[in-house]
Formats: structure tokens, C-alpha cells, sequence
């Protein structure tokens, strides 16, 4: 019998606890249990970036429900729907339970000593062949920081290459880029409590309403008590976050630079810069100064569609508020010119001066749970410890550290990005693509290209995961992995906060910690450093977190004062926590200096235009010495825009109820029948315009490719059409309905993201009784769908979503 | 008086950068940053081509009859191939370092000219030159390693 605190489905926030901003926040503790737990395990929510304290219930070696964490700075009890919900997926009766290997075309089952066999014997077969450029690792944003750090350090000191990165970088690298732009380093520079005092806080590209729940739960609990914060929202859409927004600046998707240039404008002709702290703390100012100049209101508002007269309101708020936290995520990071709009909200704080101050701080979010982690442990694109790959001493400190020569670090260019480690797997250099917790068929762009990478011969495919993904469906090689809940790991949230999240239940059948894969990855392949010891030497999560200290011992990200026990003692501790800092560090840069000096940053820089690495010699020359660094950028416009052909933009983006691909919440009952479908959003003009009804059957094109969905009429403007990424076909196979069908295979120069926030589309109305598809494209399309699904359920093309569609079983509309 | 023949020259250069920016773009967009940037690069040697026009206007009146082989073909591309495109962005390279040098001679006789216009002209778009250089530079460390050893 299940019992809640609130039906989170249609109370998604929950009840105020109202208060001001001189009083804390108050404690509020949610809970949901299917069954009266035994006993109660301390774990972590991994559902959204935010990093939730809370206790896993668990009877009768199940999990029976969570209850957020009082205690917890973090949360202080509360959890969101999807927290709420979706431990369920732990239990699910799909989960892998065995080890598959691919035998005459199919999956079948294997031990693990034959699949792990399979893998270190191809492994040495390529690396002998080819070198270890021949083998790349594509992992997640959602394992646990002891095991990036096994995987970062067996790649890049045991197998030696540099193709490593994680599904971070679609959903992160440009907080991190943006960060080490403007700061030298990565490292969030505010935190969470600074949202509690704050007299205004800016969302950009950012529906934070949606996507970490409990953290807008914090803000509307400041909204509705005394002295409440102004809140300004920049997003194309009408979103939950924008309902409460002061002001509102709805621009044109690929615009986030000039609209920001237009606040960084408007804020020097007001005479509101903080020019002793622009003297004595950054490098750059004249420079910022001189390009925005040309970008009044009215200039802006012909780049952008934003009124003069809403840009000059949050203009007005930004050049008098006293103290300001800003927040940016996907609708900058995953958008024309990432970096450098992202690069844009940082030079708002720092030319008024609102930095490393209480009140004053920005939250360049992460999209999952522990993708500060890649970063921070070099599972990505970065090196361990934020360490610099163009610095030699770095190198030598690593090498130190792991007794290997310094020559077996790949340090020659910066580690392979994502994009290009697909790039390199489509034109077959790289011949072992190892894929951990990440659903590329669903995430990536251009859908079309990632299922004939995969399904390339001369590809050997790894898949590590809990369910059979779509993309599992093409692995040679399937693991069977155990997830949260499972394992004890430690992850760390956007505010620098360190939590634990325990081992309560035992994995299902043969499922292993993915922490217990790479061990056994390392020990078959028998990495030996310079003396000829095991690399590794570690053997369990808490051994792992006790060298990653070593590893980050004088570095921004200084995990030595942090033990396992600490970390049990009701709260998750924001980093750095060293001798220093022993309880932690609620916000960096209160003294002012910056990572940036030469030999401590964490890169020496890119062109923001070209992604042109800045050389050591020339950063050494005008070395910014701790200040922070304020780099302009001028407004361009993005890549594909809508024309006869295409006339519509397409935007992608997330729905509260669900979490990436669904992998887990699209098992849980409740939160998958709040949103059961993709669907098209599009604005009543566009609707009447192309004689479209609510719930009508849409065909989107794009030049990549063309879906099938539903059409929601309302909350968007005019020429501009929005889809929701998580929805692919492990449970609906019956037409092609993923978002990334249509997206585009090209990214942001410095932060490598890909760009997922435009696409040029045209839209029409599909008759469902015109029955079978038509030949071309369309055809093409459902025989993709039917290809990546045969051997499941054979649904024949056409026909299955002619009826009427799933009605969503929730109060809240399911495109806020 | 030779400052006619090497504005000749960096514009002649400059006019073979376009060009093969088109190409390799062209040639290799299925590389996106490269087809990408490749575009942004080529708006950039167009601008100085336009800064170009009246300098070659104002000193071309004096240009002595110097032979005109003070030009060489560098760019040899599109090619096809595993090593086309880290050949293509060679080449390229060594063109943007043949403007650059142009620059660079201009802007020391702009100097002994006294003429601003000149050595304004040269400075920055000497600065974009770099840039370009900069950006090859980072694409071919790149995929060096990858098209020599695991190709």
C-alpha cells in the first residue's frame, strides 16, 4: 500500500515553506514508500543534476520507497517526482541479468569470463595493430566518481588513448568550458545557498522549474516569503520557470549572444559597472566594452525578436540589483554559440562586480547527476584533477602519481571529444567503441548516422548497461550492470557538494558495479606501471575515493579533507574540503583570485570564434595572474536557419516527468503515464496557419531525417516548433518519434557541444488513413525503426499510431 | 617602389585562401567544424580583400613591371583519401602563413611610408590571419596522431 506526502505527479513542487532572506531554509521532508521499508539505506537521487540527499527504503532485499534527507544542505528533505518515482526501475523485469555476446547475428547469453575474454582479447588485438588510437570509451554522466577515475586512469595510463569522453559533452561541456574561459578553471563559482539571500536571479536557457525541481522549490519558497527576488528568464518557450519570471525575454533559438550583449550593454551605459573591482580582479574589460557597444535595445531586437522595451527591464533590474545568481543550462550549452554566450552571463557578474560574494554567485548547471564527476576525474574530455593537458608539469604530476612514464599519457592534443570519437568509429579508425550508461541511438544528433555507425562490420561494439537500450540492440558485447542503489559510490552536484549513495540492495541476477567491470577490464589486461605493479591499486568504491584524493591534492577540485565517514554524517560537503577548508566550501572566489595563473589553470584558452587552443608561450606572455579573464564575443547567426524548403525552427528539449532516454522513468507507472508520448509544440498561429488541431498527427522533416507526433498548440512563439528528446522506440517501435531523428551533426567550437537548440523543419498535417508510409524518406524512416527493432515486437508500419493517442494522466501540462 | 607588387601578392594570396577555404569545405563536410569554420575563415579573407581594394588602387599606379612570379601555388587540393584531409589543412596552413608574411613585409614598409590606412589595414587584418593560422594549427595537431598511425 503505497503511502506520500503529496502526489507528486500533479503537486510537482510541493507545499511553500515560505521565508526571507535573513532566515534559513526551512526543513521539508518528502517521502514515498510502496511498503513499510526495514530499514533505511543513505543514498543520493541520481534522477536530475541537483544531488538530493535522501535514504533508500529497503524489505525484504527490495527497495520500497525513498525519503528525502532533512539534514541535508542540499535539499533539506525534499525530493521531486522523479525521485519520488523512479527507484521502482531497480526492480524492473527487463533489467540484464547476464553477460550477452553476438553469435551469428544474434544477442546471446554468455559468463562473464567469456565476455570479458571477448573484450581484452580485441582489445590487445587492436592495440597491436593499431595502436590504442584504435579503441575509444563513451561513457555517461552517470556512474559514480570512483569508477571515473578507474576508467580514467586505465585509459589513459594503462591502454594509453585519447578517445575517452562521456555523454557529458552533450549535456556539460560547456559549463565546464565556459568556467575555465572565464575563470581558468572548472569548478561551479557559486552555490545553492546563495540562492536563499539573493535579491535576483537570471535562467538562462534554463526551465529549471522542469528540470531540477527541488532547487526551484528553494526558489519558490524565497518567491513567496518576504523580500522576495526578482527572477529573470531568458528561454524561447513559456515554461513553468517563465510563469514566475519578473521578465521574460523570449528570443529567437540561436540568439542567447546578441540578447546577452544587449544586458552587458545595457549595464555599462547605465554607469553601473564596478570599475575597482574590473581594475584590480579581471583582464579584458576595454575589449567587452567596445564590442558591445553596438548592441542598443533595438539592435537587439532585430537580431533576436525580444522587445526593446522587456530587454531595457531586465536591463534596469541587472544594473541595480545589489547581489545576483545566475543559472545557464541546455538552451545556451546545447545552442549556436555555447561558450560564448555562456562566457557572457560570467563578464554580467564580473563588470558589476557580483562574484564570491553572499547572494552572488553562478550555477553553470550540469544536466545529470554526476557529470561533474567525468569532468573532475578525466573520464571526458578533460584530465584528472582539472589538470591541463598543454601543461607539461600537469603531465609529470600525473605520471608521478600513476608511476607510468609520461610519454604513456596522451597529452599531444586535448582528449578526443565525443563527436569526434564518433567521427573517427564512422570512418573506422576507431574500432572498439565501448559505450557505458548512455543511450547514444536516442541522445545523439542525427539518429540516422548513429545507427549505421553502429551497425558498421568493422565496429566492435561494448554496451554496459542495466536494460536493453536501443543502442544495446547493436552491441557485440552486452554487460549487465548494477545502478544506484546497487553500489556505493560518491558524486558530486553543481554546487561542489560531495554526497555518498550506498549499496542497499544486491544487483539483480549477474549484474556487476561498473566500478567491478573496469577492475576486472584492468586486471585481465594486465596494466602494470613503471615497476611492474598492478596500475590499479585499488579494489572497492572507498579504496578508489582514497587515491582520487591523492590525485586532487592542490588542485581547485581538493577532495583530501573528504572520508567516506564524513560523507555519512548527513549532509553532502561542497569541495574544495581540505586542512584548509575542513567542512567544505560553500563558494569559491571570495578572495578574489582566480585559478588563472599559468602554471595552476586548467587550459590556456581557445578562440571563442574558431576553438583555436591558445599556446603556452603566448598565455605565459600576458599571464592574467589569478584575475579573471572577460572574453567578447560578436553575435552570429546560427548555422541552419529556416528557408522556403524547411521554414520552421525546431527546438528539442526535456519534460519534468522524464529523465534522458526514459531508461528509468519510462518504468515507472505513474511518471510515464503523466507523459506517455512525444508530441510537436508549435503556437496557434503556426496551427491555423497549417489547418493543425490539437492531437492531430504531425509529420516533421527535417534535412536528417522526419518523425511522426502529435500536435500541442500553445505556449511557444511563432515559427518556432518544439519536441521532447526522451522518447525513442524500446517501447513504442510503431513510427519514428525521437527528436534527434531530425537534429544536426555539428557543435560548438571551444566547448564541443553539439548543437541540439535549432534545426531548419517543415511541418504537415499526416492522414494516418493514407496508410502505408509513402516510398522515400518516410519509408526509409519506419524501415530504420523496423530494422532497429526486429526480433521485438513486429508492429507493422503505418498502423499502430492511428489510433488515438495516450492521454496524459497528470493536472500539470506536460510542456512546462 | 614595390609596395604596388606585394599588395598584388596578398591579394592574389588572399583570393587563393578563399578559394581553397571553398574547397575544402566543399571537400570535407562531413568534418562540421571543418566545413563550418572553413565558411567563418573565408568571410574573414573576403572583409580583407574589401580593406584591400583601395590600397591596390592607390599604390597599383606605381607598380613596377616585377616579374609575377612572386606567387607560388601552395594549395594542391581537395584531395581524396585517409590523409586528404590532414594534407588539405597543410596547405592551408602554409597559405594563411604566406598572407601573413605579406602582412608583415607591408606593415614594415607602411611604417617607412608613413601611411596609416596601410599599416592599420595590415595590423588587423594580420590579427584574423593569425587566427586562421591558430585554427589550422589546433585541426591538424588533431588529427595528425589519428590519420598517420591508426589509419
Amino acid at each position: 500500500m503505497t503511502t506520500e506526502t503529496r502526489n507528486s505527479i500533479n503537486d510537482i513542487w510541493g507545499e511553500r515553506t515560505p521565508h526571507g532572506p535573513s532566515q534559513p531554509w526551512p526543513v521539508r521532508v518528502d517521502e514515498r514508500v510502496s511498503e513499510t521499508p526495514e530499514r533505511w539505506v543513505r543514498g543520493t537521487c541520481v534522477l536530475c543534476s541537483n544531488g538530493c540527499g535522501l535514504d533508500i527504503g529497503v524489505r525484504a532485499g527490495k527497495i520500497v520507497g525513498v525519503r528525502g534527507l532533512g539534514s541535508d544542505v542540499t535539499n533539506k528533505g525534499r525530493l521531486g517526482p522523479k525521485g519520488l518515482h523512479s527507484w521502482v526501475a531497480n526492480d524492473s523485469r527487463d533489467r540484464l541479468t547476464k553477460p550477452l555476446i553476438r553469435r551469428n547475428g544474434q544477442l546471446q547469453e554468455a559468463s562473464w569470463d567469456e565476455a570479458m575474454g571477448l573484450i581484452v582479447q580485441k582489445s590487445k588485438a587492436i592495440a597491436k595493430q593499431h595502436t590504442s588510437l584504435g579503441i575509444g570509451f563513451y561513457t555517461s554522466g552517470q556512474l559514480f566518481l570512483e569508477e571515473y577515475y578507474t576508467l580514467g586512469v586505465l585509459g589513459k595510463a594503462g591502454l594509453g588513448t585519447p578517445h575517452m569522453d562521456g555523454n557529458t559533452r552533450l549535456c556539460t561541456a560547456t559549463a565546464a568550458a565556459a568556467l575555465k574561459v572565464s575563470f581558468g578553471s572548472d569548478g561551479q563559482p557559486g552555490g545553492y545557498e546563495d540562492l536563499d539571500t539573493t535579491d535576483c536571479v537570471m535562467h538562462v536557457g534554463h526551465n529549471i522549474a522542469s528540470q531540477q525541481t527541488v532547487l526551484w522549490t528553494r526558489i519558490l519558497d524565497r518567491l513567496a516569503g518576504p523580500n522576495p527576488p526578482k527572477v529573470i528568464v531568458i528561454d524561447p518557450r513559456r515554461t513553468f520557470t517563465a510563469e514566475h519570471a519578473t521578465v521574460h525575454l523570449a528570443p529567437k533559438v540561436g540568439t542567447n549572444v546578441a540578447v546577452l550583449n544587449g544586458l552587458l550593454h545595457l549595464i555599462i551605459q547605465a554607469g553601473a559597472t564596478d570599475p575597482a573591482f574590473l581594475d584590480a580582479h579581471t583582464t579584458g574589460y576595454d575589449d567587452l566594452k567596445k564590442t558591445v557597444e553596438k548592441y542598443t535595445p533595438e539592435y537587439v531586437e532585430q537580431l533576436s525578436g525580444v522587445p526593446a522595451a522587456e530587454l531595457r527591464r531586465a536591463g534596469e533590474i541587472l544594473a541595480s540589483t545589489r547581489t545576483l545568481v545566475s543559472s545557464i543550462l541546455q538552451g545556451v550549452y546545447q545552442s549556436m554559440q555555447a561558450t560564448a554566450a555562456a562566457v557572457q552571463v560570467n563578464n554580467i557578474h564580473l563588470i558589476r562586480g557580483l562574484i564570491g560574494k553572499p547572494g552572488s554567485g553562478i550555477l553553470q548547471m550540469n544536466g545529470q547527476p554526476t557529470a561533474q564527476n567525468t569532468r573532475e576525474c578525466g573520464a571526458d574530455g578533460d584530465l584528472p584533477g582539472f589538470r591541463n593537458w598543454s601543461n607539461p608539469e600537469h603531465i609529470k604530476e600525473l605520471a608521478k602519481l600513476w608511476n607510468v612514464p609520461v610519454n604513456k599519457i596522451p597529452h599531444w592534443s586535448p582528449p578526443t571529444h565525443a563527436m569526434q570519437i564518433w567521427r573517427y568509429a564512422e570512418q573506422g579508425s576507431i574500432k572498439l567503441l565501448w559505450i557505458q550508461a548512455t543511450n547514444p541511438a536516442v541522445s545523439m544528433p542525427e539518429l540516422g548516422r548513429i545507427r549505421k555507425i553502429l551497425q558498421k562490420e568493422d565496429l566492435f561494439v561494448v554496451v554496459q548497461d542495466a536494460f536493453m537500450t536501443e543502442t544495446a540492440r547493436y552491441a557485440d558485447v552486452v554487460l549487465p550492470a548494477a545502478i544506484w542503489a546497487e553500489k556505493t559510490g560518491t558524486f558530486t552536484n553543481v554546487s561542489r557538494t560531495v554526497h555518498i549513495s550506498c549499496k542497499a540492495i544486491e544487483p539483480p541476477g549477474e549484474a556487476r558495479s561498473d566500478l567491478d567491470i573496469f577492475l576486472d577490464y584492468a586486471q585481465r589486461m594486465d596494466f602494470r606501471d613503471q615497476d611492474g605493479q598492478p596500475l590499479i591499486k585499488w579494489h572497492d568504491p572507498e579504496s578508489a575515493f582514497e587515491a582520487w584524493k591523492d590525485c586532487t591534492r592542490g588542485r581547485p577540485c581538493d577532495y583530501t579533507g573528504l572520508t567516506y565517514e564524513k560523507l555519512m554524517r548527513g549532509s553532502g560537503v561542497p569541495w574544495p574540503v581540505n586542512a584548509e577548508h575542513p567542512d567544505g566550501t560553500v563558494r569559491l572566489y571570495s578572495d578574489f583570485v582566480f585559478p588563472t595563473r599559468a602554471d595552476y589553470a586548467e587550459t590556456y584558452g581557445h578562440d571563442l570564434e574558431t576553438g583555436a587552443a591558445v599556446s603556452r608561450e603566448e598565455y605565459k606572455a600576458n599571464d592574467p595572474g589569478g584575475k579573471a579573464i572577460i572574453k567578447a564575443a560578436e553575435y552570429r547567426e546560427p548555422h541552419e536557419v529556416p528557408d522556403e524548403a524547411y521554414p520552421l525552427w525546431l527546438t528539442t528539449g526535456r519534460q519534468v516527468y522524464h529523465f534522458h532516454t526514459r531508461t528509468k522513468t519510462g518504468r515507472s507507472k505513474e511518471l510515464q503515464d503523466a507523459a506517455p508520448d512525444a508530441f510537436v509544440q508549435l503556437s496557434a498561429e503556426d496551427a491555423a496557419k497549417y489547418g493543425i488541431g490539437e492531437g492531430d498527427w504531425i509529420l516533421v522533416e527535417s534535412r536528417r531525417g522526419l518523425v511522426i507526433e502529435r500536435a500541442m498548440i500553445g505556449n511557444i512563439e511563432p515559427g518556432l516548433v518544439f519536441i521532447p528528446f526522451h522518447y525513442g522506440y524500446w517501447d513504442d517501435p510503431s513510427r519514428p518519434r525521437a527528436a534527434n531523428e531530425l537534429t544536426i551533426t555539428e557543435w560548438d567550437p571551444v566547448s564541443k557541444q553539439p548543437h541540439y537548440k535549432y534545426a531548419a523543419v517543415k511541418i504537415s498535417k499526416y492522414d494516418a488513413r493514407a496508410a502505408l508510409p509513402q516510398p522515400g524518406l518516410l519509408g526509409r524512416a519506419v524501415e530504420a525503426v523496423q530494422q532497429l527493432m526486429s526480433g521485438e515486437k513486429e508492429v507493422p508500419a503505418g498502423s499502430s499510431f492511428t489510433s488515438p493517442g495516450l492521454q496524459p494522466k497528470t493536472t500539470q501540462r506536460v510542456d512546462g | 617602389m614595390h609596395v604596388g607588387n606585394y599588395l598584388g601578392l596578398v591579394q592574389g594570396s588572399e583570393r587563393r585562401l578563399v578559394d581553397a577555404l571553398n574547397k575544402v569545405a566543399g571537400q570535407h563536410g562531413d568534418e562540421p567544424d571543418v566545413f563550418e569554420t572553413c565558411q567563418l575563415l573565408r568571410s574573414w579573407s573576403n572583409k580583407h580583400l574589401e580593406y584591400l581594394e583601395p590600397l591596390v588602387r592607390k599604390y597599383g599606379e606605381n607598380r613596377d613591371p616585377e616579374p609575377s612570379n612572386l606567387e607560388t601555388a601552395l594549395f594542391h587540393g581537395p584531395r581524396q583519401g585517409s590523409l586528404a584531409l590532414l594534407r588539405d589543412l597543410h596547405d592551408v596552413w602554409l597559405l594563411t602563413q604566406q598572407v601573413q608574411l605579406c602582412w608583415t613585409v607591408l606593415e614594415q614598409a607602411a611604417q617607412a611610408l608613413r601611411d596609416e590606412e596601410l599599416e592599420r589595414v595590415c595590423q588587423e587584418c594580420g590579427k584574423e590571419t593569425k587566427r586562421q593560422t591558430a585554427f589550422f594549427l589546433t585541426r591538424i595537431k588533431q588529427a595528425a596522431p589519428q590519420s598517420l598511425v591508426a589509419s
